[in-house]
């Protein structure tokens, strides 16, 4: 047996055996599906740190936008001050359909219609909130869609000034205060996660046309002063 | 603040604002008025307020207090927003610095730099935006003319009581009823606005009226986003529309009020509603301040969406001449971000940037059937030119047209949180 195959078998008896996680759902297509659709904006796992969005490492039992270090939605913190803690039954309904259970939130997320998707999702996700070093590392099975960048591109300092000018053309469609009503927030995002969304626009990784076109014209500065000016903006 | 302060004891207008208005900065500070309150004078009296940081004295002239967004009243003719989402007021530019004021702007002295209102009040002014939209050519369809005929056959192209009106009369039309534009001939406020009008009336008249015809008299041999709205009209409203070009008569249309026909080329026809969108050209004062040509529009500075005619006047929008920018509330919103960052730079010092414009015009062909058209422009010597563009793709799945019209909602509130604040 090979090493693949021997932890492969090991997750399988692992699953079988009766916990929770195993009555939930799939996990593994839980894993696949999360790097699909979750992961270009949440980590989880060892080392999982907040980027786009919170990272989801211990989310079941967590009161809603009580993650540390977080930057949430107005919405979102006023649902977690009024009580909103993550279960399979809360968290089921915030991945079905999130702008229903949190009308202001800045999760840009259509929603996942599928109750055994669902289910396979937080099955994953349970795993990583009671045993992480359990679970082996999710398999990159996502479509390729952030660039390689050099650490030079990265380390850009963009000019806040013209990061505002440069917004002003954004903030025609994204709201400057983070509301999203059918067009995603991109207020408050780390600068790194905001540079590699422009860059992989800009090469045409990520599939939108008006947001190709708009990353299309511009270069490295004019990128590193939009994350800059976005990433000051609350 | 004498100034003001006269101006408000002449005129009793938008007194709370003057009187709050902070006094320290004096007649020091340079004064820019703005006048139209829609996407490219909202915009850029917000811009310019906003990143002036107090610096400089801005005024809106608006003559309505509740502004209609002409963009997405399409959508309230097809039963998909209600009336007053496409109204909004001035009070957070007020907020935020703008002192509004509703009253019309009469005359523009270039020469003093002064704008006169229909009150009788004064308005001294550094820099001066222009941004008033457009004004109905009369005698561009034969037959009508927006003073005696608008309430008989709506334009319903600015919004507002003309758009109520004919989601009205759409509504009463007789059981199997004949629905008429006449579309109008280039260049128009928003490209494809006619054929999304065409879509939502088709709505409409499917809902209740199944029988019913819908007649498109147009002038033009093509149109803004034509292979989507013809594969959405025979998808949706399979055999409802008759649209009539230039080579079948579309061009020699005249219309009958009193009678409530049409005659395409000799022809006549009865109908039972008629929507006549004219020949267009500039908002009244940019003409009056003597910044349009022959063309009835104002050429503008590429660069700078300055007026061609005066290095102190800025024209935006609807009104401007300046390339290859559709007529649209998202160009005006673009243009209005480019004026206020020159006029900045010259009152205050502060840095410029190269301009850069963009336009996006979403429309809605059926309920979750949006479309889209697109493009990046910045300026060259003759003009604003178009460096790229996309647009939606004939026979898009479901999903992708529902995210597009979704996309439209979030576009809506955006432009309008940017303009209004």
């Amino acid at each position: 047996m090979t090493g693949a195959a021997l932890r492969l078998a090991f997750v399988l008896a692992f699953a079988a055996s009766p916990v929770l996680a195993e009555e939930i759902g799939d996990a593994e297509r839980g894993a696949s599906l999360f790097s699909q659709q979750c992961k270009a904006c949440h980590q989880i796992g060892e080392g999982a740190v907040n980027r786009v969005g919170p990272q989801l490492n211990g989310v079941f039992g967590r009161r809603a936008g009580s993650t540390a270090d977080f930057t949430y939605s107005k919405s979102m913190a006023r649902m977690g001050a009024d009580g909103l803690t993550w279960t399979l039954e809360t968290l089921g309904a915030y991945i079905e359909n999130p702008k229903a259970l949190v009308s202001g939130t800045r999760m840009s997320y259509r929603g996942m219609k599928d109750p055994e998707d669902r289910a396979a999702v937080m099955a994953f996700l349970r795993d990583w909130s009671d045993k992480p070093r359990d679970i082996p590392e999710a398999e990159p099975t996502a479509l390729k869609t952030d660039p390689d960048l050099s650490p030079e591109i990265l380390a850009i300092k963009g000019d806040p000034d013209y990061g505002e000018y440069l917004a002003s053309e954004c903030q025609t469609c994204h709201q400057a205060d983070g509301s999203d009503q059918g067009i995603p927030s991109v207020t408050g995002w780390p600068p790194e996660d905001f540079v590699v969304a422009m860059h992989a626009y800009k090469q045409k990784l990520r599939p939108h046309p008006v947001m190709q076109m708009m990353a299309g014209r511009l270069n490295e500065e004019a990128i590193a002063a939009l994350a800059a000016y976005f990433a000051t903006l609350e | 603040m004498k100034l003001n302060r006269r101006l408000f004891l002449g005129t009793g207008i938008a007194a709370s604002a003057l009187l709050t208005a902070p006094t320290v900065w004096g007649q020091a500070k340079p004064k820019v008025v703005v006048i139209g309150g829609g996407a490219g004078g909202a915009t850029a009296a917000r811009y310019l307020a906003k990143d002036s940081d107090g610096a400089l004295e801005v005024t809106l002239v608006e003559a309505n207090p509740i502004y209609t967004t002409c963009f997405f009243s399409n959508l309230y003719l097809g039963g998909f927003r209600e009336f007053e989402s496409l109204q909004h007021g001035y009070d957070k530019l007020a907020g935020g610095g703008v002192t509004v004021i509703n009253d019309m702007a009469t005359a523009v002295d270039r020469a003093a730099k002064t704008v006169t209102l229909a009150s009788g009040a004064v308005l001294p002014y550094d820099r001066l935006v222009l941004s008033p939209g457009i004004d109905f050519k009369d005698g561009s369809v034969a037959g009508w003319s927006a003073d005696t005929h608008a309430e008989i056959m709506p334009h319903a192209y600015k919004a507002g009581p003309q758009t109520q009106l004919l989601k009205k009369m759409v509504e009463e039309m007789p059981e199997g009823g004949t629905f008429a534009m006449v579309a109008p001939p280039n260049p128009y406020r928003c490209p494809p606005g006619p054929y999304e009008r065409i879509s939502m009336v088709a709505h409409v008249l499917k809902e209740r009226n199944p029988t019913a015809k819908i007649l498109v008299l147009d002038p033009k041999d093509k149109y803004s986003k034509q292979a989507l709205f013809e594969e959405g009209w025979q998808k949706h409203y399979d055999g409802m529309v008759d649209w009539i070009g230039p080579d079948f008569g579309g061009n020699a249309v005249e219309v009958r009020p009193d009678t409530m026909e049409v005659v395409i080329d000799g022809e006549v026809q009865k109908v039972d509603v008629c929507n006549v969108i004219p020949g267009q050209m500039a908002g009244k004062i940019a003409a009056l301040a003597g910044v349009t040509d022959d063309s009835g529009w104002a050429p503008v500075d590429p660069a700078s969406m300055k007026s061609k005619a005066d290095e102190n006047v800025w024209v935006l929008g609807d009104s401007s001449a300046q390339g290859d920018m559709p007529k649209s509330g998202f160009s005006a919103n673009s243009q209005a971000k480019v004026a206020a960052m020159t006029i900045r730079g010259e009152l205050t010092g502060s840095k410029t940037f190269p301009a850069k414009y963009s336009n996006t015009c979403w429309s809605l062909i059926a309920p979750e059937d949006g479309v889209k058209v697109g493009a990046s422009y910045e300026p060259t010597p003759e003009k604003i030119a178009s460096v790229e563009s996309f647009i939606s793709n004939t026979g898009e799945d479901a999903a992708l047209r529902k995210a597009t019209f979704e996309e439209s909602l979030g576009w809506y509130a955006g432009i309008t949180a940017d303009m209004f604040g």
